[in-house]
């Protein structure tokens, strides 16, 4: 039965998919800057800084929303996860504080790029690996069991690290590693301002999405026998399954054809599916096998105003999004801004 | 030593607020200082609140992005630290975080707008971006406020056996404590960044001078030119504090008792309750300033429970140097207004400059201590009178490692703030 429980963590998933496709793409902007290589490496970092800049932060929101309304609509939930996924979530979030601070100090402070190249490097690329593996951790049902031990016998390693520090979870984190490394070369295409820049972040998407199928089959297998849920569940719903290799495939071709517009479009649906698919295998659970939705409910009163107030928000924030993006989303976007300094 | 879990939770958590706080008013006033600028310049044509606008805005983009990530971190800690206060808590306050949240992001995405958007939207948008920009930031202090007034004076919520049995979040925003919290907070960020400004202009101005550096005279004006707009600001807001204050602290004796006695170490109820401040005693005044009434009881502290007590010697303390340092800040406003009414130059106001460059400090440090009187005042509850913090801590062993760890970073960051906003002012000098 749909009701506002189910809304309201449907709102959740909208958010973190939210957070996916446009935080995700700023730590896979990270990960380009690390491997930036050729005889335009230092174009190439110029364009994911110019690309980033504007937008990083209302990105990075999307992340509070999933936090605050996670805790206000199923605190029984978020208070496991903040028991059992402590260490994990504490290290992204050095992730995330270190990134942030690193990119507004290379832009803004007296050092320039190099001292903060490495500190926004090594973010960008822990924290999506700690964010897949939180992820993958969940869909075990290991997090359930953990907090289940809490108090008993059970070691330290047992409630605080096992759960996440397994070839499941941390299959997982090299997949979402991936996926924001193939988003972010994706839409840089688009953003690049030069056929050549172009060229290097073409070449990027398609090795990333390489990289994307291979941490996709390796999950899949894993998933198997580690969240078997999830395996048949993914599996099973076929739609999903069929939508997603369309996405994959379209995003691939649109990229060997130089069809940016396109790609962008189909990268992000991509992405998008593989999120949903989980959260459909693992519906009616936020953390299996021992919470449900329902199970982890704040009381009907929090949700009604809870729907009041997101809807009250949603007026605000989606024109507000919109004006921001077109802003400086538009095409011809870098010389602009170049000549805007 | 070995620190226990909770001892390490606690730090952490005071530790991240502590550094927060500061980035977080910086946060609601610089923005209002950058909107002022740009007005002026739109206003008048003078290029010079256009360049100040520019310069403000380079430094509020550090400063709010460094308040942004220490935000996230705490919005998760809330989570890491105290999973059974947020379980218990969630439902009835999470409603004014999620609001929080959107006012955050209509910071976030019009601060975008307005520090990469100089040449790219019409002169009224920018203007517009940016007046959204102060108002969010101020939305945003109110929504957190109100949270943390409700963890004082706890209102909404029927409680059986430490489990809420009936909740209205509604009446839990409007605690007790909430109108008076708010205010207080938000008065708090404009008088101490409006000081701030002025007194960091006011203090590279005189040492420009002192170094008998006569300048061009548009770096004087450029200095001039910031101390009237951050004094624009900071002026009516320092002085309102004290009646702020004095409003709070009534409510602070009715609602919470052992609080105000913690504030004024008061160890027997009296009547005619003298008032401590430096030292000095003077007689009758808390029975008249807490009361209204020089006769009034006030309840000591030997009138709870011992294990009720806040940690007396922090509170006191605090509550000592948050009032002295407000008091000054009042004064030296008081003298600015004074000196602008008549029309008189600043820059040629050396000792009010010099009062100025000496209280730049003086807002964020009255800030933190008034934010121990709330807080460490508040122990041992989590929720007042309803939950323990011990109670709410979670059971995750060694949390002393977090704590350093957080505490290295928030160091290194501070480090790094100071340094990048000491070459901002340098290339101004």
């Amino acid at each position: 039965m749909i009701g506002l429980p189910e809304i309201i963590a449907g709102v959740v998933a909208i958010a973190l998919n939210a957070y996916v496709l446009t935080g995700g793409a700023d730590f896979g902007g990270g990960v380009w800057d690390v491997f930036a290589t050729g005889p335009r490496r230092g174009r190439q970092r110029e364009l994911i800084a110019e690309s980033i800049a504007p937008i990083w932060e209302a990105n990075h929101v999307w992340l509070i929303v999933v936090v605050v309304v996670l805790f206000t609509a199923f605190p029984a939930a978020f208070s496991t996860m903040g028991t059992v996924l402590h260490i994990p979530l504490t290290i992204m979030l050095v992730g995330i504080v270190l990134r942030g601070s690193a990119f507004v100090f290379h832009s803004y402070g007296p050092y320039g790029r190099n001292r903060w190249g490495l500190a926004f490097a090594m973010a960008s690329v822990i924290t999506p690996l700690l964010l897949g593996s939180v992820i993958g951790s969940i869909a075990t049902g290991a997090v359930a069991e953990a907090a289940d031990a809490i108090g008993g016998s059970a070691s330290f390693a047992d409630v605080f690290v096992k759960p996440w520090a397994a070839a499941f979870p941390v299959a997982v984190g090299f997949f979402a590693l991936a996926l924001f490394a193939f988003l972010a070369a994706a839409y840089l295409t688009l953003d690049a301002r030069d056929e050549d820049l172009q060229e290097d972040f073409r070449t990027r998407a398609l090795a990333a999405a390489g990289a994307v199928f291979v941490c996709a089959a390796v999950a899949l297998t894993l998933a198997h026998s580690a969240a078997p849920r999830v395996a048949i569940g993914v599996v099973g719903a076929l739609l999903i399954q069929a939508a997603t290799a369309f996405a994959a495939i379209t995003a691939i071709a649109a990229l060997w054809r130089r069809r940016y517009r396109i790609a962008r479009v189909a990268a992000a649906a991509q992405v998008s599916l593989i999120l949903w698919g989980w959260l459909i295998a693992q519906y009616p659970y936020l953390i299996p096998p021992a919470l449900t939705i329902r199970d982890a409910a704040a009381p009907a009163v929090t949700l009604r105003l809870l729907a009041v107030g997101l809807a009250a928000g949603a007026v605000i924030l989606l024109p507000s999004l919109r004006y921001l993006l077109r802003t400086f989303k538009g095409s011809g976007k870098v010389e602009k801004l170049k000549s805007g300094k | 030593m070995v620190i226990s879990d909770l001892i390490a939770a606690r730090a952490q958590m005071a530790l991240s607020l502590g550094f927060h706080i500061i980035f977080a008013e910086i946060g609601i006033a610089m923005p209002l200082l950058m909107v002022l600028a740009e007005w002026r310049w739109r206003r008048t044509g003078d290029a010079i609140y256009l360049q100040l606008a520019r310069r403000w805005a380079k430094g509020t983009a550090i400063l709010f992005a460094v308040g942004a990530v220490s935000g996230t971190v705490l919005s998760f800690e809330l989570g890491l630290l105290w999973p059974s206060f947020m379980q218990l808590a969630g439902p009835v306050i999470g409603i004014p975080f999620a609001l929080e949240g959107f006012a955050f992001f209509t910071e976030a995405i019009f601060l975008g707008v307005y520090l990469y958007g100089w040449e790219r939207v019409s002169p009224r948008a920018h203007m517009l971006a940016g007046l959204i920009v102060a108002a969010s930031g101020a939305a945003s202090a109110l929504f957190v406020v109100i949270v943390n007034a409700w963890m004082n004076t706890p209102a909404g919520v029927t409680v059986d056996a430490g489990r809420f049995t009936a909740v209205d979040p509604l009446a839990a925003m409007r605690n007790p404590s909430t109108f008076q919290q708010v205010v207080h907070m938000l008065l708090a960020a404009y008088a101490s960044t409006g000081i701030a400004v002025a007194g960091l202009h006011a203090a590279v101005h005189l040492g420009r001078r002192g170094a008998d550096l006569p300048g061009p005279r548009t770096t004087t004006s450029f200095h001039r030119h910031a101390m009237i707009v951050a004094l624009t600001v900071a002026i009516p807001a320092a002085l309102l504090q004290p009646i702020s204050g004095d409003t709070s602290a009534r409510a602070v004796a009715r609602w919470q008792p052992v609080k105000l006695a913690a504030m004024e170490s008061l160890l027997d109820t009296q009547r005619g309750a003298p008032l401590h401040l430096v030292g000095i005693e003077i007689p009758r005044a808390l029975s008249l300033l807490a009361f209204r009434d020089p006769d009034a009881e006030v309840k000591g502290l030997s009138a709870f429970p011992r294990d009720e007590w806040p940690p007396i010697a922090p509170v006191h303390a605090a509550f000592q140097l948050m009032v002295i340092l407000g008091t000054l800040m009042a004064l030296v406003c008081a003298w600015a207004a004074f000196t602008l009414l008549r029309r008189r130059d600043l820059a040629d106001h050396r000792g009010l400059l010099g009062a100025l460059a000496l209280l730049a400090p003086a807002g964020f440090i009255a800030t933190e201590a008034g934010w121990v009187v709330t807080e460490v005042g508040r122990q041992p509850w989590v929720i007042g009178g309803i939950m323990r913090t011990a109670d709410a801590v979670t059971p995750m062993p060694g949390l002393a490692v977090p704590m350093i760890v957080f505490s290295i970073i928030y160091l290194g960051l501070a480090a790094v703030v100071a340094i990048s906003i000491a070459s901002l002012v340098q290339e101004t000098t």
